[in-house]
């Protein structure tokens, strides 16, 4: 995109203190070759801060680091692409398949616990809200969604459930537009009863993870592909031992526990698979 | 699959009509809603099968947006057809109105490609062996 206009200020010293920085903050793995994702992405923090380019940013962060800088840094280094239904089967096969097996499941006064585990700006989540809200009397009530991501800025869009014209246009099926969004100024923003249902918060996947479970229901989608496997194995593990032993787990379309942490089972969830764990860990 | 692209701007007709051929449909143009019709009586009088898709502007001269599309809902014999708005009116009440006529989706301008190809496939239209 922005190839000719940002020649790279960068040194190969910076580049590697850069990754460094992500893969210890965040886990994500930036291969060698990201150099113009780091100057893109960087720019406009070094500009926000009157420095002459990435470069002098990356100087300055390495002369004196602090966790405000860290963590702006790794915030514009994650990729928040996101859409509501995203790929479509996932949801209606939680609605259709793994809401029914839950409810047979529970007593009526027990809550349905789930998480969007890399939740960007609030799609997912709030997807997921909306279905439930129209599939289950009462879920206002019953069902608490846990958003969360390492990204400051994600959880409190999330929170707010703002959303640009470009963003509805994004998968959101009209009927359901106008059954659970409100216009405000320019933007869309999902009525009070469904942002009601959701609490958002930051979360580091490898690092402390959330005490609002157990859960019924796990969305980690499209967040694994940034890690590497021993990561992937570690973050399987600790998420199931946050899991009910006959919770469901959903990844994203090009993601598997397969040939990472063999404790889950592939089951079919309509025309689209989720994960249950065959035995529980005990010991995250 | 067919696709019929209603707009009185023959750019916004180029511009959907070219992201429609991206994912494999073929496509008719109507630079207004009787025009549309016109296109629609002649298929059924002929004997062919009504489009699949027909992605509807809402302001056009001679017969708008909302004018189409509640006719088209008269005719039992359109059933078929899957209408979306592609429009500038981005108001709660107008989305509401324009469903109730009987639009099945509703996409609000200015989009990306992404978002046409996000709505086809909830609406299961996406042809198939196409790239996503
Ligand atoms: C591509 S988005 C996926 C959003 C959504 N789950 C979906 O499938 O559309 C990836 C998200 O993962 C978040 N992320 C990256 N590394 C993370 C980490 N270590 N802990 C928590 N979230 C992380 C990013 O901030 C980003 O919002």
């Amino acid at each position: 995109m922005s190839t000719a206009s940002t020649a790279s200020t960068l040194s190969p010293s910076g580049f590697d203190f850069v990754r460094a920085l992500v893969h210890r903050e965040s886990a994500i793995v930036l291969a060698p070759g990201k150099e113009y994702l780091v100057e893109a992405r960087l720019s406009p923090l070094a500009r926000s801060r009157g420095l002459r380019d990435v470069q002098a940013l990356v100087e300055a962060v390495r002369s004196s680091p602090d966790v405000e800088s860290t963590q702006l840094i790794v915030e514009a280094l994650t990729t928040n692409e996101t859409s509501w239904f995203r790929d479509g089967d996932p949801f209606t096969g939680m609605v259709q398949v793994v809401l029914p097996s839950l409810l047979a499941a529970r007593t009526p006064a027990e809550p349905l616990r789930i998480w969007s585990a890399a939740c960007s700006s609030g799609q997912e989540p709030y997807t997921i809200a909306m279905l439930l809200k129209d599939a289950l009397p009462g879920a206002g009530e019953r069902v608490r969604i846990s958003a969360s991501d390492i990204s400051r800025e994600m959880v409190e869009r999330t929170r707010g459930g703002r959303f640009s014209q470009m963003e509805v246009n994004r998968g959101l099926p009209a009927p359901l537009l106008v059954r659970h969004l409100t216009r405000a100024g320019n933007d869309w923003q999902v009525n009070p009863d469904l942002r009601r249902m959701v609490t958002a918060f930051e979360c580091n996947l490898v690092g402390t993870l959330p005490r609002t479970g157990p859960f019924d229901v796990v969305f980690l989608r499209n967040v694994l592909i940034y890690f590497d496997i021993p990561t992937k194995r570690s973050i399987l593990a600790r998420v199931r031992a946050l899991m009910r032993p006959d919770g469901w787990l959903f990844l994203g379309a090009a993601e598997s526990t397969l040939g990472v942490d063999d404790a889950w089972e592939r089951v079919p969830v309509g025309r689209s698979s989720a994960y249950r764990p065959t035995r529980p860990n005990r010991g995250a | 699959m067919h696709a019929l692209v209603i707009d009185d701007s023959r750019a916004m007709r180029r511009i959907v009509g070219g992201i429609l051929k991206g994912l494999g449909y073929t496509v008719t143009e109507a630079g207004h809603g009787r025009e549309a019709l016109d296109v629609l009586v002649a298929t059924t009088a002929a004997g062919g099968a009504v489009p699949d898709l027909a992605c509807v502007d809402w302001n056009m001269p001679v017969m708008d947006g909302l004018e189409f599309v509640t006719a088209v809902r008269a005719q039992p014999a359109w059933r078929s057809m899957t209408m979306m708005m592609v429009t500038t009116e981005s108001e709660h009440a107008q989305v509401v109105r324009a469903l109730a006529a009987g639009a099945h989706e509703y996409m609000i301008k200015p989009f990306t490609p992404d978002a046409f190809a996000d709505k086809l496939s909830l609406l299961g239209l996406v042809p198939q062996g196409e790239p996503a």
